[in-house]
């Protein structure tokens, strides 16, 4: 399976990563050859395995409700770029 | 053309639980920014979500409340997206395998009858945190104290076809939640949110039109409005010749229209995979029986009960199970006074009159379900009549006392005695001589006109407290002749 210039630049969009024009048709070529990849591996029989979703052959622990984390903003802002009034502060997102 | 609404509903069900979903952070309404908001919540690198028993039990809960399939094994899975309010880059939700399956909820209409909504799924996710857009010059302000709190979104099939059952059905799910204790169901303050799917079809066709998405719409009569303009809009389109763009649009209330949000440069492409840091979720057929066993009665078997048990109307009854604190307060004045169709009225009446009033709720109520029985027995044994029931009533709201103790304190007590009555409609017959000429000499239809002049006088002269049953019998019998 071969992907398109245009399926890469969406896909980059939407992970806000830039390739740069000249990196383009390499990155699609490489996109390609991990289809193709993929499409070897849908060819194995699969029918009567159960879908896997996670390796571990395991559930999931659950964690009883109780409060056990104290406030800790004033550390946790120091390596944030700006903070005021306890708020983190980001360029300007319009809806 | 006749135009058929379709709508299916999806809520966002803020769960009552002490802690956030993944992390040990207090999950509470109201506090500074980002006090609540831990290392986990932040999306720190390396940190790990662990999850959170109280969340799981409660949509199983809901699960069972509904009467609806549960997921013994339900699988998180990452929804991708990049927002600065979504720390990850991703929201942790239940795409593949919700906890919730299909099920079926009754809800109860104005005229008694019962509305069947299929529940296609309901599965848990984490919220977002919130933007403020407007409190900082240029800037976005992010407070990440919501980033964590355990969702129960509930989708519907697209069963709706009037604003009346999308309400009715959002009313019924506030109830339900509420009854069960896993969710304060606060709206104004986002702990249910709704969103609703719209879209219009000439009557008859049976392939759905093109719909829209109304999003995050946060109080039932917004859910109206923005559904009976949203309806309008596309109506207009429709009957002009035109296309619906499908897109998700905002409800703004004050112009009362909605307006498509920006759309995104790309369409919205999730690309959901299973959350890695999570194992599927197993929940064995004890765990669900044990929950069974801890299920309140509903709102549902509650209001059949009051129906059967004290004979109340189907609408009656319905008002009163809205919530539970509402219903309790029911059963304990009826057991009490003996008297639950009294106490409907009542409650329905003057003291939700009341409350709105005061804009307080069952709960801050100052009558209590006693006081309001000690009320109800002096109407019921005739010692106050429903206009001086009325007085007392205020006295008991304004904290003077109880029912017998204003009566005392104000001597208001109904004046049944024949003798005293018999006194005070010969004194009215004897100063007005010329009604009683007319009275007699006037044909029933007439009579009954004129004899109201004659219960008014008396109603005055004994300032409200006479017996208006006995008065009028007595009066007709001295009037006669």
């Amino acid at each position: 399976m071969s992907v398109s210039r245009s399926d890469v630049t969406q896909i980059a969009q939407l992970a806000r990563l830039t390739i740069a024009d000249e990196a383009l048709d390499d990155v699609t070529d490489r996109f390609s050859r991990i289809l193709t990849l993929v499409d070897q591996l849908q060819q194995v029989p699969t029918e009567g395995v159960e879908p896997m979703s996670n390796p571990h052959d395991m559930t999931q622990r659950l964690r009883s409700d109780e409060v056990t984390e104290v406030n800790q903003r004033e550390a946790l802002q120091t390596v944030a770029p700006e903070v005021e009034q306890g708020y983190f502060l980001v360029p300007r997102v319009i809806d | 053309m006749n135009w058929e609404v379709v709508m299916g509903l999806e809520v966002h069900l803020q769960l009552a639980t002490r802690s956030k979903i993944f992390s040990g952070a207090a999950n509470h309404f109201g506090a500074e920014p980002n006090v609540q908001a831990c290392a986990i919540d932040l999306g720190m690198p390396g940190m790990l979500p662990v999850l959170n028993e109280q969340a799981v039990r409660f949509a199983v809960m809901f699960g069972l409340g509904i009467g609806a399939e549960i997921g013994k094994r339900s699988v998180f899975d990452r929804k991708n997206y990049f927002y600065p309010d979504l720390p990850k880059g991703y929201q942790v939700s239940q795409f593949f395998e919700p906890i919730v399956g299909a099920g079926v909820f009754d809800i109860p209409m104005p005229d008694g009858s019962l509305f069947p909504v299929r529940i296609t799924r309901a599965h848990l996710e984490e919220d977002a945190g919130k933007s403020v857009h407007d409190a900082f010059a240029g800037q976005t302000g992010i407070d990440l104290n919501r980033a964590g709190t355990p969702l129960l979104e509930i989708v519907t099939e697209p069963d709706f076809r009037t604003a009346e059952q999308a309400v009715a059905y959002l009313k019924a799910l506030h109830s339900l939640v509420t009854y069960l204790g896993i969710s304060d169901g606060n709206m104004a303050e986002g702990s249910m949110r709704c969103d609703i799917n719209i879209s219009l079809r000439p009557e008859g066709q049976d392939t759905f039109g093109t719909r829209t998405e109304i999003k995050n719409v946060n109080s039932f009569r917004f859910v109206e409005r923005a559904i009976a303009v949203e309806v309008e809009r596309q109506r207009d389109i429709l009957e002009d010749g035109g296309h619906i763009v499908q897109e998700t649009r905002l409800f703004d209330a004050e112009n009362n229209e909605t307006r498509s949000m920006r759309s995104k440069e790309v369409a919205n492409d999730y690309r959901y995979f299973p959350e890695p840091d999570l194992l599927p979720v197993i929940i064995d057929d004890e765990t669900i029986e044990q929950i069974r066993q801890t299920l309140p009665e509903l709102p549902n078997d509650k209001r059949n009960r009051l129906i059967h048990d004290y004979g109340l109307g189907d609408y009656d009854a319905a008002l009163l199970v809205d919530s539970r604190a509402l219903a309790d307060y029911f059963e304990a004045a009826a057991a009490l006074c003996g008297e639950p169709k009294l106490v409907a009225n009542w409650m329905l009446g003057d003291l939700s009159a009341a409350l709105n009033r005061a804009d307080i709720g069952i709960e801050q109520c100052p009558v209590t379900p006693v006081a309001l029985a000690g009320l109800i027995q002096r109407i019921s044994d005739n010692t106050l009549s429903s206009k001086l029931a009325k007085q007392v009533f205020e006295g008991i709201w304004q904290g003077q006392g109880s029912a017998d103790d204003i009566i005392e304190q104000r001597g208001l007590k109904q004046v049944s005695d024949t003798g005293a009555l018999e006194g005070m409609i010969d004194e009215v017959i004897a100063k007005n001589p010329d009604q009683v000429a007319q009275y007699r000499a006037a044909d029933d239809n007439k009579r009954k006109k004129l004899s109201g002049f004659f219960v008014g006088q008396i109603m005055k002269a004994s300032k409200g407290q006479a017996n208006p049953q006995m008065v009028n019998e007595l009066l007709l019998k001295k009037l006669a002749g």
